[in-house]
């Protein structure tokens, strides 16, 4: 199964007119808004993950685990079976999940503050045990359903509701880099940071998604993707400037790459 | 089945597996920690799941998420790791999932010690995470009883789709006792699970299993559809024993562990000539109000024996709403009380039975 790619070709006929649709929702998305704010990425990393899991041909046989944060309905937007976990646990659902569930794809998609505060245990020993399930990181260095407080990912300087005068490093500290953390799990097998801010960087985070849902259908180990995100709402500056924002401050701060990358993966890739 | 020689904690743990126990995830903590390691090595043995996780945190949110793929899972612990999985049995509770818990109480609060007590009886009767809802509990006083009431637990929780609690201490976890334990079960097919589980949406719309109802008017319908099963559950599950009621002139009151002391000190009172009863309640939710309440009134004094401060004893005043006068034994902090402690307490309260009412 193919779909939602440009390319694909619909013939619809409504109201007596004949439509010719080149860009389609993906099938493993379902239909009508989502409440996201104008702007904000979520929505194409929903896009990507629901593209890869068509074009994989497993919607039928995939289960998502959704966050407490913004995305807290993902499971209103995917088209599958889903599990809406408490802050932070969703590692640990998806883990009960995958050992009753071997034959299904499993995934968490979850923002800074599920995965790198109040789930960090939860995270890091899902890692370390090399549970066979991907992870979808969405960081935008703040929170976002809260109203825009500071979030373990927030840049040092950076303005938000608790911290007004920017992120003192005397006072809270530094920004956790969690793709470098989860790496040195020996379980990890795939561990990559992409960006959403552009065209070009889009296309990279598909491909990357891709690989982490093969890496876990091939058994081989943890994967995940953390995708750097723009949140223009709780930023207070336009969707446009976020992306810029994304590209000259999360990019430095958290630098874009492959963190781990499991020998089996990279042989198959170059073979 | 013939009897063995069956220390508590792995009687239950058999007792689940051979109920259809397919998933088990805990983390070890005394006094409950043999029924971890008796899973570790027979879930294993029978292509089962057991999983070590890395807290009560994890291991609470591991056994929602299995449960809901719709197979039989449960977890076991002791106070301050059931304290840990309070989060996880709200959402659990919020989702209609079932589950079985084991608690194998000790003393407390805070990190306390690892003897017997009672001290959880709030905890897990009255709900213990947030939000409203309450979990079936049930209440075992010997190992036989254990194993009969783990296999129970699987059932209601299923068949309510709830939580199901075995509320037992150190001491039924701890000890051996001939027992039997009951056949092995046929686990169940995949495709048997329930309607509702998380199985691939193959030839239907998508299942959500969610505890979030953002709308409080639909939040609202979510609780009391609850608080119907709640009724259903308090008038087809009530599970007591009752002794040497019909002619007794004051009557204990206590479950688990206090309610077997209190039945040896019962006996020897009766053997000296006092007329004693005994009602030992066995579903701890839902509580045996109206047989307590018919205790109340044939008897002229109850004394109600725990090992914690008095937690029960609300339940027994609520049933008994001042028709006698209620006395209270306790002990605290992992103390077992002796049956000599408790038949002194029977004289007490046998001796002032003419003003009780």
């Amino acid at each position: 199964m193919h779909s939602g790619q440009m390319g694909d070709e619909l013939m619809t006929e409504r109201d007596g007119m004949v439509e010719t649709l080149i860009y389609t929702k993906p099938v493993s998305l379902t239909t009508g808004a989502t409440h996201y704010c104008p702007g904000c990425t979520h929505g194409i990393a929903h896009r990507l993950i629901a593209e890869v899991i068509d074009d994989m041909g497993r919607r039928e046989s995939t289960l998502g685990v959704a966050p407490v944060g913004c995305a807290v309905f993902a499971y209103d937007y995917f088209n599958m079976d889903f599990a809406e976990a408490a802050h932070g646990r969703a590692p640990a659902m998806a883990t009960g999940l995958k050992r009753v569930s071997p034959d299904k794809l499993v995934f968490t998609y979850q923002g800074d503050g599920d995965l790198a505060s109040i789930g960090a245990a939860e995270i890091l020993h899902a890692a370390g045990r090399g549970e066979n399930i991907t992870v979808i990181f969405i960081n935008n260095a703040i929170y976002g359903m809260t109203g825009g407080q500071m979030a373990p990912t927030t840049l040092p300087g950076q303005k938000t509701t608790s911290t007004p005068s920017g992120r003192d490093i005397e006072v809270h500290g530094f920004p956790l880099k969690m793709s470098e953390v989860l790496s040195q799990m020996d379980g990890a097998a795939y561990i990559v940071r992409r960006s959403l801010h552009d065209v070009a960087h889009i296309r990279k985070a598909k491909k990357a998604i891709r690989t982490a849902f093969e890496v876990q259908e091939q058994g081989i180990g943890f994967s995940m993707v953390e995708l750097l995100s723009s949140c223009p709402t709780n930023w207070g500056i336009s969707a446009e400037d976020a992306l810029t924002w994304v590209e000259e401050h999360m990019v430095p701060a958290f630098p874009l790459g492959d963190y781990k990358v499991h020998e089996s993966i990279s042989a198959r890739k170059k073979g | 089945m013939p009897k063995e020689l069956l220390k508590g904690n792995i009687a239950f743990a058999e007792a689940a597996i051979r109920a259809g126990c397919e998933a088990y995830f805990g983390y070890p903590i005394t006094p409950q920690t043999e029924a971890l390691e008796h899973m570790s090595k027979r879930m294993p043995e029978l292509g089962r799941v057991f999983l070590q996780a890395e807290s009560e945190v994890a291991a609470i949110n591991m056994v929602y998420g299995a449960a809901c793929a719709g197979v039989r899972v449960m977890t076991s612990s002791s106070s301050p790791g059931v304290s840990l999985m309070m989060e996880g049995l709200s959402y659990i509770a919020g989702s209609e999932v079932p589950v079985v818990l084991v608690n194998v109480m000790r003393g407390g609060p805070g990190l306390g010690n690892i003897a017997p007590s009672q001290g959880d009886y709030n905890q897990m009767v009255k709900g213990g995470g947030h939000g409203d809802y309450k979990p079936i509990v049930l209440a075992p006083a010997t190992i036989q009883e254990l194993i009969d009431l783990t296999v129970i637990a699987f059932d209601l929780a299923e068949k309510y789709r709830t939580i199901a609690v075995v509320l037992a201490d150190g001491s039924i976890g701890q000890m051996m006792e001939p027992a039997e334990l009951p056949p092995m079960r046929e686990l169940r097919q995949v495709a048997e699970r329930p309607h509702w589980a998380l199985t691939g949406a193959v030839d239907r719309e998508p299942n959500v299993v969610s505890s979030i109802y953002i709308d409080p008017v639909e939040e609202e319908v979510f609780n009391l559809k609850l608080v119907e099963k709640q009724k259903q559950i308090e008038a087809e599950e009530i599970r007591f024993r009752e002794m040497w009621i019909d002619d007794a002139e004051i009557a204990l009151v206590a479950f688990g562990t206090a309610g077997r002391i209190a039945q040896s000190a019962v006996k020897d009172a009766r053997e000296n000539g006092m007329k004693v009863g005994l009602l030992r309640p066995i579903s701890l939710y839902p509580y045996p109000y109206a047989a307590v309440q018919q205790v109340a009134d044939k008897v002229n004094r109850i004394l109600v024996v725990e090992m914690n401060g008095g937690q029960m004893l609300d339940d027994v005043r609520l049933a008994v709403e001042g028709r006698v006068q209620v006395d209270f034994y306790g002990r605290m902090g992992g103390i077992v009380p002796l049956p000599d402690e408790v038949y002194e307490q029977i004289e007490k309260t046998y001796a002032q039975r003419a003003n009780g009412r």
